[in-house]
């Protein structure tokens, strides 16, 4: 009685793991296919995309559009490709994405750790920055970065990613800290450990999985920006808007293969970030649940 | 003059004052306790004398130091957690080198007082784990380390056996208390544990709602204790209280009970009729061990003459007995020996041990000092 309950326990839920197995296909399916395409498009002459089926594989197999895509296709009027532009991306995002995580990492270590009279003020206002929209203050940071000699350069755009990026890295750290035992830094200031000292070697060592969190939020939205990009990148371009320039432009054919490729170009970096650090994030949740 | 002093601090959270002021003075060497209820102000007194809080008014000293504005690390003291606040991220040998390394002391030094900890606490083969791979006392001992290789002159406990299971608690309470023997430090240590305070202190300092309700050697708080929660709080089963009108009959000072039945019980005090005014109601304090079924009792005390009342609820716990009795409409429990024969709901006759009666007035519940 009970064995045969149990058998069609089982039944059934071999029957729900399929339908929902179906169902996840079905979705990865839909969302891959636009990146199906993208890639399939990348790969072909024009000449196939124009007289041809998009959805198909290519018949001539070619890495010339990635390769014009990269260092010859005109972005405005000089005929550089996007090389200079990814460059100039990976030279604002580094810096600003590792500055706003330490000063994100710093602002919730003194939040939680070093309480002060106002401190849940000045949190709820750092919190209140993660709201306001990016076109409000285009013309108040345009005079700012005017005023600092930062107008029309990656410092510049540095600045206002770091400023903008805070918001949220402190938002994250603070939370996290939040749930540290104070009692480790009490222990540590006993032990003569100083402010830095602290949050080097005992805050920081176990704060991984919230750097990845954060690394990866603050990566994707700094790569992925475009209104910052063009008001305020001056010559130095990021790649977003090297895109737009690249897809955009009017005169001569469209390029559907090189446009392709440069947009799987641009979105690169971001994906390779998802996959590389992804992965040590759930590493990380896991080491956490199995200490316990 | 102190080792250490705590000279009248109070300490106030906005306009909460969470510690009123104590003034305590602990000897070199001494091992002090302070026990009381959950949220009585006990770590706050702690986290004052390590210098993790600030204090409102008062002061701290440490041989004859005052030490109200000297960072918690150059107070030369050691503090144990009750979580015990292991670095999850070190080794248990970086653990507890950690503070040397920070006080810049040279590393052959450091590997030398890291062997002569592992060594006295025996936890050699423990010394490249990292936290989470040791069990509850293994971490316990080796936050001990952690205070000990500092070689300190105080050292501070929060509570540090409340994480462990009842055997493994037992277990370390007996070698703290060694550990305090062979090093003779000076120890503050706070515990809600009446029985760990009365263990291992040499003083204790019972607290309540911020107020210190009483400072004395484990005999005295039990025996003579200050007031109605001193007497409560420590020992267990709780000591017996119960109201009580004095009678003087024939120069001798008698407490009365009546339960309503008319039949009243009178209990002869020991000391004197003098200190009385007849009809003078008091509390009565009986421990549990003061009462004995007829026939049992110790032979060089003074005794109660026997009253016969209702056994309510038997409780056999192998060394001891405990037999709740009705006295004049009140539970009272009493420690009788492990083999008593006394079934609930049958009429057995009891007597007190009157030396140990402790009096207490019912207005203040102070100890009448008498
Ligand atoms: N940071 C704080 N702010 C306000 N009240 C506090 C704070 N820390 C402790 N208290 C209060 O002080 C009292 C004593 O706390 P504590 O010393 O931790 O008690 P114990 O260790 O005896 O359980 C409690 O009533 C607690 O609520
Ligand atoms: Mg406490």
């Amino acid at each position: 009685m009970s064995i045969a309950s149990q058998d069609s326990a089982v039944k059934n839920n071999r029957t729900t793991m399929v339908l929902i197995y179906v169902t996840l296909l079905v979705f990865a399916l839909f969302y891959l296919v636009p990146l199906f395409v993208m890639i399939a498009n990348s790969l072909k002459p024009l000449s196939e995309i124009t007289g041809g089926n998009m959805m198909a594989l290519p018949k001539e197999w070619t890495i010339e559009p990635w390769l014009k895509a990269w260092s010859t296709a005109q972005i405005g009027v000089e005929p550089t490709g996007l090389r200079p532009y990814f460059i100039n991306s990976i030279i604002m995002v580094v810096p600003a994405v590792i500055i706003s995580s330490i000063i994100g990492a710093l602002n919730g270590y003194v939040l939680t750790k070093w309480r002060f009279k106002g401190d849940t003020i000045i949190f709820g206002l750092m919190l209140f920055s993660c709201f306001i929209p990016f076109q409000i203050v285009l013309i108040p940071m345009a005079m700012v970065l005017g005023k600092l000699g930062l107008s029309g350069s990656v410092s510049g755009l540095i600045l206002v990613h770091v400023v903008y990026g805070i918001g949220f890295s402190t938002l994250y750290y603070r939370n996290y800290y939040a749930a540290f035992p104070t009692e480790l830094v009490r222990a540590a200031m006993i032990d003569g450990a100083g402010f830095f000292q602290i949050f080097w070697r005992i805050m920081l060592p176990v704060s991984g999985p919230i750097t990845v969190v954060c690394v990866i939020w603050q990566f994707t939205n700094i790569w992925n920006d475009f209104l910052f990009g063009v008001s305020f990148g001056g010559q130095d371009q990021p790649m977003t808007a090297a895109l737009n320039n690249l897809v955009q432009s009017s005169t001569g054919v469209k390029e559907y293969n090189v446009h392709f490729a440069g947009a799987i170009l641009a979105a690169l970096p971001t994906l390779l970030v998802y996959i590389v650090a992804g992965r040590y994030f759930v590493r990380g949740l896991m080491a956490g649940s199995v200490k316990g | 003059m102190g080792f250490l002093e705590i000279n009248n601090v109070t300490k106030s959270y906005g306009a909460v004052k969470v510690l009123h002021d104590i003034d305590i003075n602990v000897d070199e060497g001494e091992f002090l306790v302070l026990v009381g209820p959950s949220g009585c102000g006990k770590s706050t007194l702690l986290n004052i004398i390590a210098g993790l809080e600030n204090l409102t008014s008062g002061e701290i000293a440490i041989n004859d130091q005052t030490v109200n504005h000297v960072h918690p690390s150059n107070r030369n003291i050691a503090m144990v957690f009750q979580s015990y606040a292991l670095y999850p991220n070190m080794t248990v040998a970086q653990n507890i080198t950690f503070g040397l390394e920070m006080h810049n002391v040279p590393k052959s030094e450091r590997e030398a007082a890291l062997n002569d900890v592992a060594k006295l606490l025996q936890i050699e083969p423990l010394l490249n784990r990292k936290p989470g791979q040791l069990s509850g006392g293994q971490r316990q001992r080796v936050a001990m380390g952690r205070a000990l290789v500092r070689n300190p002159d105080v050292f501070l406990f929060d509570e540090p056996l409340s994480n462990l299971d009842a055997k493994l608690r037992v277990d370390m309470r007996t070698e703290i208390k060694k550990l305090h023997q062979k090093l003779k430090k000076t120890i503050v240590y706070v515990t809600h544990d009446q029985i760990e305070a009365m263990t291992l202190s040499s003083r204790i300092a019972v607290m309540y709602n911020g107020y210190v309700q009483q400072l004395g050697t484990p005999s005295e708080v039990y025996n003579t204790p200050a007031n109605v929660f001193v007497a409560k709080f420590i020992g267990s089963p709780a000591m017996n209280v119960i109201p009580a009108t004095i009678t003087i009959k024939a120069k001798h000072a008698f407490a009365c009970f009546e339960d309503g039945s008319g039949k009243a019980i009178d209990l002869q005090l020991s000391q004197p009729a003098s200190s009385f005014n007849n009809g003078q109601s008091v509390l009565l304090g009986i421990r549990p061990e003061a009462i004995s079924d007829l026939g049992n009792e110790d032979r060089n005390v003074n005794i109660s003459k026997p009253f016969e009342t209702m056994v309510m609820v038997t409780e056999p716990s192998g060394a001891d007995t405990f037999v709740t009795l009705n006295l004049a409409g009140h539970d009272v429990v009493s420690r009788l020996r492990g083999d008593v024969a006394l079934p609930s709901g049958t009429l057995a006759s009891f007597t007190v041990n009157m030396d140990k009666v402790v009096l207490f007035d019912p207005e203040t519940e102070n100890r009448l000092d008498i």
